[in-house]
């Protein structure tokens, strides 16, 4: 401190500052880099390991016996499913009340705000059926879920024999403490939508639904199964939920305890874990694995049917069985074996999981990155801006006129574009989306036209501390909720606000600062997800994949309250919009 | 010891009079009613009826058949009538229909005390760690928190007309686990133990293997004849188990004394005035098989519903048979399926995301296809969660329903609870929804449970209908009347009285991250505050060197230097 209190040597320091500010800058652009790239390195990550000691040391059995029966009632199930030509309801509850669960079903409608042409669906209604097992002498306090999606076509019936399968056998054990809840949900995300709304007398996304009859106190845990094939080679874990949001780590924890328990193939993100972390192929698989995470996350979509359970504080997974080339198999006995030691364990929780983390990335399903590691990738970065901060206001109104057009109008004039236009309502909206982002870079020009006299040096620079602080607020609070949302963003946003001023030359600038836009970091994630998952596509199909990303992020917004959608456009465009502004300063 | 021998010779005199005619009586009784969903209810209830005078004063020092700890307790407390009640698990209408006595998940107290008592909550204070001692259970975590003072809920059951709700005290512990430890004490107050009659039975490896336990204690006032000339206090202990027979792909259903309870009965308890064993049959009396087959068919009215049982007579020796065991065997065809549509029913739940506010719902259904009927309300909720009491709707059928009696008492934090009671009425076949909205209040740190992220309780709300406004009790020892249908008041068969007990709730507050994640964010965020601000004060004030103001001395060593002509130092 005394080397600031010493005015000499204080204006010297800034000096040396201002001097070095733009190689300081792209250090600490490479360090937060290089600080990212290198938490996927496994000597510099954590193992991880169970934290709630309700489950850690307890042993429990599994002895779930019925597998094939369980594959059998699937096949019912699916040719109920086929003759019914949706959910069989009937065959379900039927089938649930002689398997001694208390059952109850839920009708729900929902008529999309645009026709979603991937699942294609419009005016969705189903019902979901569930059936309670009442734990013996328990007051009804807490709950433990299981469900299984009924999805069209030959996907899934699988996940629905072993959940009924479970519940026989569940039914018949003496042990439990908590209720269990086995739910089917129709329309797979719009039906747990509907339920949990339901279950929690919640209306947050204007579904119709149908008061459920019958509860089971305040859900503890919950896993969703999704199955489709009578043997598997290995397990899947999804952890990403909506909004980014994760579960407690204890749960991913305990699915990786139960696997090597039982001698389950275990992945996550659909990679299996290397042992050759010091090779660089190793080391790229867990780049790739974590990256594949990040990707997912920053996306904000529920990537399974649990996504929806975690903005209820109800620690949720997805199970998922993958069926590979592999030779070693795993039977459906095996995975109803490790449902019910995950059940168990489970059911001897005292709190809710609270204990392990909430923020983490996982490099590989038995390393995990904690929050005060990855914090400092994103701090280098945002350091960047306090000296931009230190150096250097008016079009902040407009920019945020047209990010809430960009926000309003796409679902407004869906019905007028397709009228003037020969294009569909999931098209119309998308390209109106497109086309209110790019009329904003129409704006500079109008903007003037608004202000008085010239912009003066001092003017832009007022602009630029402003959208300078105003993007570090926002990228610092993205990353708080959401890291990975938070630094991909960060990734392209802050070399464009670093650099821009109206002094640099315009043409290559504005290039560059289009290719930094939030509208192209969408693009390249689009194209970067597609090589991680190692199905690269070409130019057009990414183009229409593209379409479709932006079409369902709308959709997501409107049915389950995601809040990408509403960041991008209310808050993300507008910032980068202010640094269009500066850069087309007169 | 020498206490001991005093009451020994105190009591000498007594028996080498020429012994009068005992003025207390038991009996005891046992009904199994194979339920609806195909689990089988046994309850059992104990009644010691003593013609003495606890009160004024009246120094009672003979015990023969009741127990002495809580005659102590009536007579040093002034009690008139205590219900306790020790639940694990909750009852399940919509599958096994009505119990002969409601209770809600854990403990359950209220006691009624003598218009004597001056100071009410002291006494109570006393009176719950008394018991708790008594029943070896954690009935002294009953403070002023959880107590409330119902203005109609809770009726005397017994003789008495003060109805002063002064004198009433409630409270519930809905966390209260109940296990083997509760049940020896409980079994310890009747007069055989568990050595002879139908106590033999109450083993508890069996009883705390079941779906449903609850036991209870009543003591209340009652007539010792028609005219009700002279009174009685009366003990009723009761003991309610389900047990769970789920075997799928049978229809046929398989149950005896012997796979209950793991054990036979082989006599009565021999200071039993009465002893019977009450076999359910109403439902499908042809469908049934007892064995051994007995010839005495008893009927009664009990909830509304006339029964048909089958009666064992304990007292009887023939009953044993030649094995001289009675193991009753039932079989009886069960129809599985939907579920019951009890005339009253009940749910509660908490509706609501985030750890801010939330609200609770409470449903309740009357499913009489034509009439309507009261209802009394009682919801008892902690103070932690402060309820919005102008958000509160009752709604029936989409239409307010404006309830015609109000009591709501606020609560004061850390003192004592909400108190809501409300008398609705229920329109025929509809669901009235009742729901209040809350915020979750922030607890002091040290206010937390050891386990706080498990959550908070608040206890059932009851629903009692048909309100008791007299103390209209058939307290008569009508002795053709089995004990499980006189408990409570039944003036006519049109009407009787039902109290529904709802779920409890469990709530998360707010909880601290008490673990050291949250140390080192406060650590580390005091750190920050400090760094940062002085860094923040260093780099906006600017600095100028200033010349040191001169001492005293050097300023008039300067006044001098200048009339001296010398430039000052």
């Amino acid at each position: 401190m005394g080397l600031l209190s010493d005015p000499n040597r204080r204006r010297a320091l800034i000096n040396l500052l201002t001097r070095l500010n733009a190689p300081i800058c792209v250090v600490c652009y490479m360090a937060g880099v290089a600080w990212f790239m290198g938490l996927a390195f496994e000597p510099f990550t954590l193992r991880t390991y169970m934290s709630e000691n309700a489950m850690g040391s307890t042993m429990v059995e599994e002895r779930f016996p019925s597998g094939e029966r369980a594959v059998a009632t699937g096949r019912e199930f699916a040719a109920h499913k086929k003759k019914v030509s949706g959910m069989p309801v009937e065959w379900l509850v039927k089938t649930m009340q002689a398997r001694g669960l208390e059952v109850y079903t839920q009708r729900f409608s929902r008529t999309l705000p645009f026709p979603d042409e991937n699942k294609e669906r419009y005016m969705v209604k189903g019902t979901n059926v569930y059936g309670i097992l009442r734990a013996p002498r328990a007051p009804r306090t807490e709950a433990l879920v299981l469900s299984a999606p009924c999805t069209p076509g030959d996907n899934n019936n699988q996940a629905v024999g072993l959940l009924l399968g479970l519940a026989q056998y569940f039914r018949n054990q003496i042990y439990w403490a908590k209720d269990i809840i086995f739910l089917v949900n129709d329309h797979d995300l719009i039906g747990m939508q509907a339920w949990l709304e339901g279950y929690h007398h919640t209306n947050t996304t204007g579904m119709d639904w149908s008061p459920l009859q019958g509860r089971g106190g305040s859900i503890q845990a919950a896993l969703s199964l999704e199955l489709s094939s009578d043997v598997v080679t290995s397990m899947d874990l999804v952890l990403e939920g909506l909004n980014g949001q994760l579960p407690n780590l204890d749960l991913a924890n305990l699915f990786y305890a139960f696997c090597q328990k039982i001698g389950v193939l275990c992945t996550i993100q659909g990679k299996l874990q290397r042992n050759d972390w010091d090779s660089v192929s190793g080391y790229s698989h867990a780049v790739q694995t974590m990256m594949l995470m990040v990707m997912k996350q920053a996306s904000g979509r529920p990537w399974g049917d649990h996504g929806l359970f975690l903005r209820y504080h109800i620690e949720a997974a997805t199970i998922k069985g993958i069926n590979s080339f592999r030779q070693y198999k795993t039977d459906a006995t095996t995975i109803g074996r490790l449902l019910e030691g995950m059940y168990r364990k489970l059911n001897n929780l005292l709190e809710r999981l609270h204990q392990s983390y909430f923020f983490y990335l996982m490099p590989s399903l038995s390393h995990f990155v904690s929050i005060g590691y990855y914090m400092p990738a994103f701090g280098l970065l945002a350091v960047i801006l306090l000296p931009g901060v230190l150096s250097v206001l008016t079009p902040l109104v407009i920019s945020h006129l047209t990010g809430a057009a960009l926000y309003m109008l796409p679902i407004r004039f869906q019905e007028m574009a397709v009228e003037h236009f020969p294009v569909s309502e999931t098209e119309a909206v998308v390209l109106t989306a497109i086309a209110v982002y790019t009329a904003g870079l129409a704006l500079p020009h109008n903007t003037h036209r608004l202000l008085s006299g010239e912009g003066t040096e001092q003017g832009w620079r007022v602009l630029k501390l402003v959208a300078l602080l105003y993007l570090a607020v926002l990228l610092g609070c993205t990353a708080l909720i959401n890291f990975s949302l938070g630094f991909i963003l960060a990734l392209t946003l802050v070399p464009a606000a670093a650099f821009v001023t109206p002094h640099v030359p315009k043409v290559l600038s504005a290039f560059v600062l289009v290719i930094l836009s939030p509208a192209c970091t969408l693009l390249f994630s689009v194209f970067f997800f597609q090589e991680l998952q190692e199905m690269p596509v070409s130019f057009l199909d990414g183009w229409l994949l593209y379409l479709s990303v932006i079409s369902q992020g709308i959709l997501d917004h409107f049915l389950y309250g995601s809040l990408v959608y509403p960041l991008i456009a209310l808050l993300v465009y507008p910032c980068w919009l202010l640094f269009w502004n500066i850069l087309f300063w007169k | 010891m020498s206490k001991y021998a005093a009451a020994q010779k105190q009591a000498e005199p007594a028996v080498l009079q020429p012994t009068p005619q005992p003025k207390d009586d038991f009996q005891e009784e046992l009904v199994v009613r194979p339920l609806h969903s195909g689990d089988i209810y046994a309850s059992f209830q104990f009644r010691t009826l003593w013609e003495t005078d606890f009160m004024r004063g009246n120094k009672v020092s003979h015990y023969r058949l009741f127990p002495k700890s809580l005659g102590q307790v009536i007579s040093k407390f002034s009690v008139r009538e205590l219900h306790i009640s020790f639940t694990q698990g909750y009852w399940r209408t919509m599958q096994w229909g009505q119990p002969y006595l409601p209770s809600p998940p854990g403990a359950e107290l209220w006691v009624w005390f003598q218009d004597s008592v001056t100071d009410v909550d002291a006494t109570w204070k006393e009176l719950t760690n008394v018991l708790s001692g008594i029943f070896c259970a954690s009935l002294n975590f009953i403070d002023s928190t959880n107590t409330v003072q119902p203005s109609a809920s809770f009726k005397p059951l017994g003789i008495g007309n003060v109805t002063d709700h002064r004198f009433l005290r409630y409270a519930t512990l809905p966390r209260e686990i109940v296990c083997t430890e509760n049940l020896t004490p409980w079994k310890k107050l009747l007069p055989c133990g568990s050595k002879a009659g139908l106590a033999v039975l109450l083993k508890s490896e069996k009883l705390f293997h079941s779906s449903f336990h609850s036991q209870a204690v009543h003591i209340r006032p009652v007539c010792q004849d028609w005219q009700c000339k002279t009174t009685s206090w009366e003990l009723r202990q009761t003991l309610n188990v389900v047990f769970d027979l789920h075997n799928s792909g049978q229809g046929k259903r398989e149950w005896s004394l012997f796979k209950m309870f793991s054990r036979t009965l082989t006599e009565a308890c021999p200071l039993a005035s009465s002893s019977k064993i009450y076999i359910d049959i109403t439902d499908n009396p042809e469908q049934f098989e007892l064995s051994p087959a007995t010839s005495l068919l008893s009927q009664a009215m009990v909830l509304g519903d006339r029964r048909t049982f089958s009666v064992y007579d304990l007292t009887q020796q023939d009953t044993f048979g030649s094995v001289r065991s009675l193991n009753l065997l039932i079989r009886w065809k069960s129809t599985e399926g939907d579920m019951l549509r009890p005339l009253l029913h009940a749910e509660r739940y908490v509706a609501g995301y985030g750890l801010q506010t939330g609200e609770i719902h409470t449903l309740m259904y009357n499913h009489h296809p034509y009439r309507s009927f009261p209802v009394l309300l009682l919801d008892s909720v902690p103070w932690y969660l402060r309820l919005y009491i102008h958000t509160l709707t009752v709604t029936s059928k989409g239409k307010d329903n404006k309830p015609s009696y109000i009591h709501y008492q606020p609560s004061k934090d850390r003192v004592r609870p909400h108190l809501l009671e409300m008398l609705v009425q229920l329109p025929p076949n509809s669901v009235t929804e009742v729901t209040v909205q809350f915020e979750r209040a922030l607890l002091k740190w040290t206010e937390y449970t050891p386990d706080p992220n498990h959550g908070f309780y608040v206890g059932s709300s009851v629903i009692s209908s048909l309100v008791p406004s007299t103390v209209a009790m058939d307290t008569n020892s009508t002795r053709e009347r089995p004990l499980f249908s006189s408990f409570f008041p039944c003036k006519e068969e049109s009407s009787y009285f039902v109290r529904v007990y709802t779920e409890p709730l469990l709530v998360n507050l707010p909880t601290p991250d008490f673990s050291m994640p949250y140390n080192v964010i406060c650590l580390t965020c005091t750190v920050v505050a400090v760094g940062y601000g002085s860094l923040y004060n260093l780099l906006t004030r600017s600095f100028q060197i200033e010349e040191p103001s001169p001492g005293l001395a050097k300023r008039i060593a300067n006044v001098i230097r200048k009339m001296r002509g010398v430039p000052p130092l």
